[in-house]
């Protein structure tokens, strides 16, 4: 026991010793990811209104209500950006992702808070979400593999990409009704 | 003359968008022609104003909403920026299976296990997690005892210490094998935990003391723990058994502590390769007589595949005790404990998976034992999930070697 407690000793003195300067999970601030996909030029943001049928769409995707009643994302052509959160476990993960013509172009966890379940950043997680787009059942065209241990972290990025994919598409119909409005 | 002209305002106002020249064209066709140019000039002046006002409101219109929405949105982040409450800091969760076992050696239904999960979130760097679990049903109902325990699995609170790095002090699991950390139902095959790690390892397998896990480069993590220890009984049939060493941190003998280690990599999709070892200088905490109980030492490694459909779960695990009890005790060959498995699985669909699993483990197979004291168990089944959370299990065991149990199992599980 005399070891254990030198342990503990030394454990503590880590503990409080160590610089509290890190921003824990901060992969990327999002303008900062926003201003990179656009090449350092960035349209002003968009509102997408979400209807009351997409949020019941929504709910099917998320399993719960999305909790804005718009979404700002930014778009240059058929590209858009979306800046989106969803909880793996207990903590909200940020996620930001490109569509390009109803196909993902990327997906990269920029903000990650729950304390497991964070090598779904990692490219040999997210380079699988390349290309995916959805089908008429409302999942992605392909299986993604998960990252073990990460279980509830990889739910929650594929349900991300799954949701910006159907917005992506709500965008395009709110386009031609007009119900997006630039801010 | 005015109320014809107040028709054809109101007409101008629906129509307006089209253009000033179509506007103020309509309206006079609908009233009585102006008898001068004059008249005509005044005529689409007013229209003129009236259209400039109307765009005025409109624009107008549009400011106060994106002002309300900024001011929503400002207040929601300044709600966001001040902290969230205690209750958003404060998670609660669990987990539950219901069995029914028809073994030859019992036809029974056991509520075994409830569990609830209690998280609390003190700042962004420190945290607090536990598992508190009621097995077979409670402990005790109108004063007659119950077989089952309430036990208090995991209480600890996590420190980040660096970008990928936690410390840890308190109860926690041990990191050892593939369910003794993760182990609702909802995530392995099979009715009952398969019997390797729970006679080798032992799983459940809780000890206290104090850690640190992380990442050292991606898709590698690591920890390091030192913890209380094991405390083996050193007669009887048990004697150096490792299952009836678990203490479960209960007024636990710390005379020797146990340091454990383990490296994982989960460096592709689906894949998780990962191999612990634990070293304890006496199982029995001081208790067996001198010269007859030594140090211990566990290795296990294990791999977890998933690829689609396709599933494959291997893992094994050893303890050598040294000591000339183990070796030669009430139960010979407890100097080498062991076991492994196999287990194929395949998803038919999202919902529907089935699985096989070849299990063998001898918890006297060291030198001193002279009897076929190795286990062999088949099992065969299927998962269905209803929800992703939620799972109904069916299996099929058969046992051979030194053990003879055989039957099938019912089983209901969830996890929220």
């Amino acid at each position: 026991m005399i070891r254990m407690s030198r342990w503990f000793c030394v454990l503590l003195i880590w503990i409080l010793i160590a610089p509290a300067v890190w921003a824990r999970g901060v992969y990327q601030d999002p303008e900062d990811f926003i201003s990179e996909v656009f090449s350092g030029k960035a349209p002003p943001p968009s509102l997408l209104q979400i209807s009351e049928d997409e949020q019941k769409q929504i709910r099917e995707i998320l399993g719960h209500k999305l909790g804005a009643g718009r979404v700002r994302y930014w778009q240059h052509e058929d590209r858009t950006v979306w800046i989106l959160e969803e909880i793996g476990k207990e903590r909200p993960i940020t996620v930001g992702l490109v569509v390009d013509k109803g196909k993902l172009e990327l997906i990269k966890v920029l903000i990650f808070r729950e304390s497991r379940g964070s090598e779904v950043r990692y490219p040999f997680f997210t380079d699988q979400f390349k290309g995916a787009s959805l089908g008429e059942d409302g999942q992605l065209d392909r299986n993604i593999d998960g990252v073990s241990g990460a279980t509830l972290s990889t739910r929650a990025l594929t349900k991300l990409a799954r949701l910006a994919l159907y917005l992506h598409q709500q965008r395009e119909q709110a386009d031609v009704t007009g119900q997006t409005s630039p801010r | 003359m005015k109320q014809k002209q107040s028709k054809g305002k109101t007409l101008v106002k629906i129509i307006g968008v089209v253009g000033l020249t179509l506007a103020s064209a309509l309206p006079v066709q609908a009233a009585t022609a102006p008898k001068t140019m004059e008249e005509m000039w005044e005529i689409i002046q007013t229209q003129q104003r009236e259209l400039e006002q109307l765009k005025a409101q409109q624009k107008n219109t549009e400011q106060k909403v994106e002002v309300t929405s900024e001011a929503v949105e400002q207040q929601a982040a300044q709600q966001a920026a001040s902290g969230p409450s205690w209750a958003d800091k404060t998670r609660l969760g669990g987990y539950g299976e219901l069995h029914y076992n028809n073994l030859d050696s019992k036809n029974e239904i056991d509520f075994h296990r409830f569990v609830l999960f209690l998280g609390h979130e003190f700042s962004d760097r420190v945290r607090f997690f536990s598992e508190l679990e009621v097995e077979h049903g409670g402990v005790e109902s109108d004063g007659d005892p119950l077989a089952g325990e309430v036990e208090l699995e995991q209480a600890y609170v996590e420190f980040d210490i660096a970008e990928q790095h936690t410390a840890r002090a308190g109860l926690f699991l041990v990191p050892a094998g593939i369910i003794n950390e993760t182990h609702e139902p909802t995530t392995f095959y099979g009715v009952e935990r398969n019997p390797v790690e729970s006679n080798i390892i032992p799983t459940t397998w809780w000890e206290a003391g104090a850690g640190v896990s992380g990442e050292f480069a991606p898709g590698w993590g690591y920890s390091v723990d030192l913890t209380s220890g094991l405390e083996t009984p050193t007669t009887g049939s048990n004697a150096y058994k490792i299952r009836n060493g678990r203490q479960k941190v209960s007024l636990a003998k710390a005379n020797d502590s146990a340091l454990t280690g383990r490296i994982k990599w989960t460096g592709l999709p689906g894949v998780e390769l990962a191999a612990t070892a634990q070293y304890q200088s006496d199982l029995t905490q001081g208790t067996g007589a001198a010269g007859t109980a030594s140090s211990a030492t566990l290795f296990e490694t294990h791999a977890v595949l998933s690829r689609g459909p396709v599933g494959l779960r291997a893992l094994y695990a050893a303890w050598n005790l040294d000591g000339t009890g183990p070796a030669s005790g009430a139960s010979p060959g407890r100097d080498e404990q062991f076991g492994w498995y196999i287990e194929p699985s395949y998803k038919l669909t999202s919902k529907l998976g089935l699985f096989a699993r070849y299990n063998v483990w001898d918890n006297n197979a060291g030198s001193g034992s002279t009897a076929d004291t190795e286990n062999k168990q088949v099992d065969v089944g299927l998962n269905y999930w209803p929800h992703e959370d939620v799972v109904l299990k069916f299996d099929v065991q058969k046992q051979s070697g030194a053990a003879n149990d055989d039957g099938f199992n019912l089983g209901v599980g969830y996890q929220f």
